[in-house]
């Protein structure tokens, strides 16, 4: 039914690299060769490093050792170490790393903001204060504690969204009250940690700083469930979100419906932040960094969402094997790593956007 | 913020057609008036908390000392950190009503915009990496830091470019990068995480007579030279090329502006740890009491900023008595709605 045909030459507005499928009845998909060779590439990248990630450790083993334990050729040591200790926690951290890759992506398409992420608009912080609230009021359980670390993400992002309408959302309003938010919402955090017994407010500190640590397959598989619902839907709406860019007249002149792709974006973006959060923690600056990261390495323009979440992984399996690795014997949670990181990136966007008049 | 509010009604409606000495007389006792207001809030700070002092006796205790445990209360616990309450709160708000006037940003503050995280950020690393443990030294890692993240601050909206938005955004996410620097190295040393984590939060409890000597000297300094300034701040508010036209010498009062902002916020960050929008909130309220004036604004900002940051330590000690919530915790719970409050506004944006 779908013939691909290389349309160089054919159309004005496409290049070379192009990819074209056209179907008869008048559809067509353009995909761009660069990105999908980037989105190929970060991917692999991504997991070997996942793969050289699971042979470290205090029982090292080579990765072709890791492969063959993966494949079911291992001894019962490697087994044991492999499916029960490394694997779920390098998972965890590329599943965390595509969710955020993607949360960020639509947010700064959103708020048309390199800066729009969602850690720094206050839903990192929303679900922190649910978390919190259940590990200092209610002592609950991690199961208990992820459900929190949602449902707080939820509520930020519907009140973010409601305080932000005045008939209809404007991607600013939306940025600046959700900074107000994470004000409000890292006070009450404060107020938690102050409130809680020495017990639960380490349990918390731990948690708010964002770790990688002890997370195994309980953590692994409703974020995998939340990620396999969501990516489809959010990259269903890639179109629209490109429109959007370019301005909510130009999209709606353009034929799309503003208000309702934008909250499905948002909401899928939130929950997508919240499942991510709920297993690791506030990871910080993910969200923030990958996109850029992806959009610079794939120079396409648009929201490039699957290279984000692509980037997004391998940028968590690379500070996850840095903060186990890179300070001798201490082990720094995986948040701290990607802080830092985060920072030393942003410096440098502060300064070449500044030039180009974005920010 | 409440004890804000008559003050505030009672003098707003000024009429704007009123002849130029009446508005002034206006001025002067709205701003009479607000001294009135500290006051009170000084004698309910000294007052109150986990132990309620009689006013009688907190004035027996500060000039009639005989050792009752009532004047050692106000003595020992209250007095310095009302002092240390009102030197910070001056400064912070003087700072975000210097800073809003020198960047024509109506989001200028401090806080918001990671002054006070690069106050933080250097006194961590100080602590941890060259092992300064007293208040005379780090208070020099805090200015330095201050310093720097003005500079960028300012570099990013000095720009014509720089809308609001932007600015916000770009302080929030110096914020967080600092912050995230503040806690690999809190994690990675754990001597220097028990020094910092009480002062981390923004908190005056820790106030003593010799903090307040330490920082005084910058406070006044910092004060006196924005102060100074307000003619100049005026100028610029009208924009960079008529200011110029009008004898302003633009660069000269933009390094001495962001001199006494690091002068002010630096100072109190090392004195009471990073407090947010103290520094946005009261000249926003003091604009709609004098309008745009600096020559009024500054000194408005100075008497009614610390009303502010008293009054949230105050409350802090109340509401979770006998522990207390630190000011910079009240202060962030009263500011963001503000802050959201200012954005959602029909025209966000404008000075």
């Amino acid at each position: 039914m779908t013939t691909p045909r290389p349309l160089a030459g054919k159309a004005r507005t496409t290049r070379a690299r192009d990819l074209v499928l056209r179907t008869r009845g008048g559809l067509s998909v353009r995909a761009d060769l660069r990105a999908a060779a980037v989105v190929l590439a970060l991917v692999l990248l991504a997991l070997a490093t996942g793969v050289v990630l699971v042979g470290t450790g205090d029982f090292p083993m080579t990765p072709a050792e890791v492969l063959s334990t993966l494949a079911g050729n291992g001894s019962v040591a490697q087994e044991f170490i492999v499916r029960d200790l490394r694997l779920p926690r390098v998972l965890v951290a590329l599943l965390v790393g595509v969710a955020l890759g993607l949360a960020g992506a639509v947010f700064q398409a959103i708020s048309r903001n390199p800066l729009g992420s969602p850690d720094i608009i206050g839903f990192g912080q929303g679900s922190a204060a649910g978390a919190l609230t259940v590990i200092v009021l209610f002592q609950g359980s991690s199961f208990a504690v992820a459900g929190g670390a949602v449902v707080g993400g939820l509520l930020t992002g519907v009140g973010v969204y409601l305080l932000a309408w005045r008939g209809g959302i404007h991607g600013y309003r939306l940025v600046l009250v959700g900074i107000g938010a994470a004000a409000v919402l890292s006070a009450v955090n404060g107020y938690l940690l102050t409130r809680a017994d020495i017990v639960d407010a380490a349990r918390a500190v731990l948690w708010l700083t964002g770790s990688l640590n002890g997370r195994g397959w309980d953590e692994f598989w409703p974020l995998l469930v939340a990620c396999a619902a969501l990516l489809p839907l959010t990259v269903a709406h890639a179109r629209p979100l490109r429109m959007l860019e370019m301005g909510d007249e130009a999209a709606g002149a353009l034929g799309v419906r503003v208000e309702r792709t934008r909250l499905v974006l948002v909401l899928c973006a939130t929950l997508l932040t919240a499942s991510a959060t709920a297993a690791a923690g506030p990871i910080a600056f993910v969200a923030l960094t990958a996109p850029q990261l992806a959009r610079r390495l794939t120079r396409a323009a648009g929201p490039n969402l699957l290279p984000a979440a692509g980037m997004g992984a391998l940028l968590m399996v690379v500070s996850d094997f840095l903060a186990q690795w890179a300070f001798g014997d201490r082990q720094l949670p995986v948040g701290a790593v990607t802080g830092v990181l985060g920072g030393c990136y942003l410096l440098w966007l502060l300064f070449v956007e500044r030039k180009a008049g974005r920010i | 913020m409440t004890p804000l509010k008559p003050g505030a009604a009672s003098y707003a409606p000024a009429p704007e057609a009123a002849p130029a000495p009446r508005r002034t007389t206006r001025r002067a006792l709205g701003l009479l008036a607000a001294v009135g207001l500290l006051a009170c809030v000084t004698a309910a700070s000294i007052a109150l908390g986990a132990k309620s002092v009689p006013l009688g006796d907190v004035w027996q205790g500060l000039f009639q000392y005989s050792g009752t445990d009532n004047d050692v209360v106000v003595r020992d616990v209250r007095l310095p950190r009302t002092v240390l309450g009102l030197l910070c709160g001056g400064a912070l708000g003087l700072a975000g009503a210097v800073m809003q006037a020198l960047t024509r940003n109506p989001l200028a503050d401090p806080g918001l915009l990671g002054v006070n995280a690069g106050a933080s950020a250097a006194v961590v690393s100080a602590i941890s990496f060259f092992h300064v443990s007293s208040l005379s030294g780090y208070v020099w890692y805090a200015f330095l830091g201050a310093a720097l993240v003005s500079v960028l601050v300012y570099a990013l909206g000095g720009t014509r470019s720089a809308t609001p938005v932007r600015l916000a955004l770009a302080g929030t996410a110096v914020s967080a990068a600092l912050f995230g620097y503040i806690n690999a190295v809190q994690l990675l040393d754990t001597a220097a995480l028990d020094r910092m984590r009480f002062w981390s939060v923004g908190s005056l409890a820790s106030a003593n007579p010799e903090v307040i000597r330490q920082v005084l000297p910058f406070i006044a300094t910092g004060v006196l030279l924005a102060l100074a300034l307000a003619r100049p701040l005026n100028a610029i508010a009208l924009g960079e090329d008529t200011a110029r036209a009008l004898g302003t010498r633009v660069n000269h009062t933009r390094v001495l502006a962001m001199l006494a902002v690091t002068l002010l916020c630096g100072a109190a960050t090392a004195a009471c740890g990073p407090i947010v929008f103290v520094g946005l909130m009261v000249p926003h309220i003091v604009r709609a009491i004098t309008g745009p004036d600096a020559r009024w604004i500054l000194p408005y900002a100075t008497v009614l900023s610390p009303v502010l940051l008293l009054g949230a330590d105050v409350i802090g000690r109340l509401v979770t008595r006998p522990s207390e919530l630190q000011v910079g915790i009240v202060t962030s719970l009263i500011g963001g709605p503000v802050f959201i409050y200012l954005v959602r506004r029909r025209k966000m944006a404008q000075l």
